[in-house]
């Protein structure tokens, strides 16, 4: 819903007959006059909390220091690899979908995603509430996404950091971090293979598109990764047609593109934990 | 010893110096602490009365301030560890050594300048996840939560060219790993998807222009000490000017 914000510069003012809500919301906040006993002084209310917090914050980083010195290992050398090699921490949950991901993926276009993604979030969300103000009940679907998304990056960080030692295999703080851990027996199939053995499909390719050779496994795999999106953008717009409407057609979609793809990511993580696959999708250029 | 300080104080304030510093008496009336803000650059950045919700700790829990803090601090202590580092692969290790060695104070401020740097990474995505929770996004402050998330980036990046400085494994191997990534990017890569298509080779694709070479080595280290201790920094600080005009004009969220 296309609210007017006149002189965009200063605070918004909006006129929007239908919402009796944001009526409400604007007669309590914003026409409220604001007379002086509803403010204080700057100096010193705010100024002393803000060097109070400063102070604060400079203590805890000299007990850190003291308690935990910058580290230096040894010589940059090319010639010995550490094992494992670990990027800083605030990129390990990246580094963590290698195990799962090929580096095109995340180490470039799932970060520019997130990052594309975090800058539409004020452009596709349309929802006048919850504006100044902590609330779950006025914005459920943000706040549920939103937290996912945080909740993914956090948990994959965590992992990282904590549970990868030797070859980065998995280790529990228990575990001798010095023993390498036995080579796991499972062997990572991709989709189109298993589709192939278990359907019994013909393995003579329906066609040849230069270097790309497509059999009928390969046809079916592009079928579930587009249905995965299809049936995706689908079902909100057949079922939540509410929803749908609120967002409109170009953010119903972003919303949706961005959404999906955030949650194809732990999919595809359960995919191969649980059923030992490699790639959804294999092309000669790229691999899902 | 309070009187003491309260006449030294008077009579400080009185002399041709102090007038000429601060143009205005010590802000302990309310003229002078309105006037403290107008005529104080760095006080300036505040309005002269907030609202007094918006002094709610509970409401942005300190976080985008304390963040630009530490940026502060890095700058500071940064400085200071130029004076003693010079980009060169073969003397770099060496004086980060000396620094926990035998620089007065050298262990302190390196300390110092990478624990505020873990911090400012860690309170940038707080600070972002407050605005989030609290809706400070909406109308009309998209702009402005457009420009964090160029400031988030920013400050990833300046992370992540200091972590190679030190020339020790731990940096080198940190910064192989996110050069192998840039590889991979699709279509300007060489082993990103269409990457060899179009040509990209190991001379001449993204990681060869980030690196300035095909290894990570002299002239990767020349190009992040340059992006880490002046482009970025001002980059950041830049953007960070524009999000704090955007706070004062667009208005501040907070709860009335
Ligand atoms: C170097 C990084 C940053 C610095 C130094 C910084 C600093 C600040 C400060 C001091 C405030 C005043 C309120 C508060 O303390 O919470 C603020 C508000 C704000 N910040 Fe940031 N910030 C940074 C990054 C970000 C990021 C990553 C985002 C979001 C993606 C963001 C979005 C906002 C918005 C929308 C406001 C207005 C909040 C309101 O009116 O309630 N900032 N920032």
């Amino acid at each position: 819903m296309p609210q007017k914000s006149v002189n965009p510069g200063s605070m918004e003012i909006k006129i929007d007959k239908k919402s009796d809500d944001l009526l409400a919301r604007i007669k309590k906040t914003a026409l409220k006059k604001i007379g002086p006993e509803d403010t204080v002084l700057v100096w010193p209310n705010l100024v002393y909390l803000e060097l109070i917090a400063m102070m604060f914050a400079l203590a805890i980083l000299l007990f850190l220091c003291l308690y935990s010195p910058a580290p230096l290992e040894e010589l940059a050398s090319a010639d010995t690899t550490p094992n494992p090699t670990k990027a800083p921490w605030y990129f390990l949950g990246l580094q963590e979908l290698l195990v799962f991901f090929d580096p095109w993926l995340a180490g470039v276009v799932l970060p520019s995603l997130i990052m594309v993604g975090l800058i539409l979030i004020p452009y596709i969300d349309p929802n006048p509430k919850g504006k100044g103000y902590y609330t779950f009940s006025e914005r459920k679907f943000s706040v549920i996404g939103f937290s996912f998304g945080l909740a993914l990056w956090y948990i994959l960080i965590v992992v990282g950091v904590w549970f990868r030692g030797l070859d980065w295999s998995w280790y529990w703080p228990w575990d001798d971090p010095h023993m390498h851990q036995p080579a796991g027996a499972v062997k990572l199939v991709d989709l189109q293979v298993i589709l192939q053995s278990t359907l019994g499909l013909s393995e003579t390719p329906v066609a040849t598109l230069g270097r790309y050779v497509v059999s009928m496994a390969n046809l079916i795999t592009w079928g579930i990764f587009v249905g995965y999106y299809a049936i995706g953008f689908a079902i909100p717009f057949l079922i939540f047609r509410n929803f749908y409407n609120k967002l409109g057609f170009v953010r119903y979609n972003l919303t949706m593109f961005f959404f999906l793809s955030m949650l194809g990511v732990p999919m595809k993580i359960f995919l191969r934990l649980l059923a030992d696959i490699k790639y959804v999708l294999v092309t000669p250029w790229f691999n899902i | 010893m309070w009187e003491l300080f309260q006449r030294i104080r008077s009579v400080v304030n009185k002399t041709q110096a102090f007038k000429s510093i601060f143009r205005h008496g010590f802000p302990n009336n309310d003229g002078n602490r309105a006037l403290v803000m107008f005529s104080n650059i760095i006080l300036h950045l505040h309005p002269v009365r907030v609202r007094r919700g918006a002094l709610k700790i509970k409401f942005t829990w300190c976080l985008g301030g304390l963040t630009f803090f530490f940026f502060i601090l890095l700058a500071i202590t940064g400085v200071f560890l130029m004076f003693y580092y010079v980009p060169d692969t073969n003397r770099a290790y060496g004086n980060i050594k000396d620094l926990g060695t035998v620089i007065f104070f050298g262990d302190l401020f390196r300390s110092l300048h990478r624990w505020s740097a873990h911090s400012m990474v860690l309170f940038v995505w707080l600070h972002m996840t407050r605005v989030f929770f609290t809706g400070s996004y909406k109308p009309p402050r998209e702009f402005n939560w457009v420009v964090g998330v160029i400031l988030l980036s920013t400050t990833l990046v300046l992370s992540w060219t200091g972590y190679l400085l030190p020339w020790d494994q731990l940096a080198l191997w940190a910064v192989t790993v996110g050069s192998k990534m840039a590889e991979a990017s699709p279509l300007i890569g060489k082993a990103g998807p269409f990457g060899a298509e179009l040509g990209m080779n190991a001379n001449n694709d993204i990681t060869f222009a980030l690196l300035g070479g095909t290894v990570v080595g002299q002239s990767a280290l020349l190009r992040f000490y340059v992006l880490h201790c002046l482009a970025l920094p001002l980059v950041t600080a830049l953007f960070i000017a524009i999000h704090f005009w955007r706070i004062r004009k667009d208005g501040f969220s907070g709860p009335l």
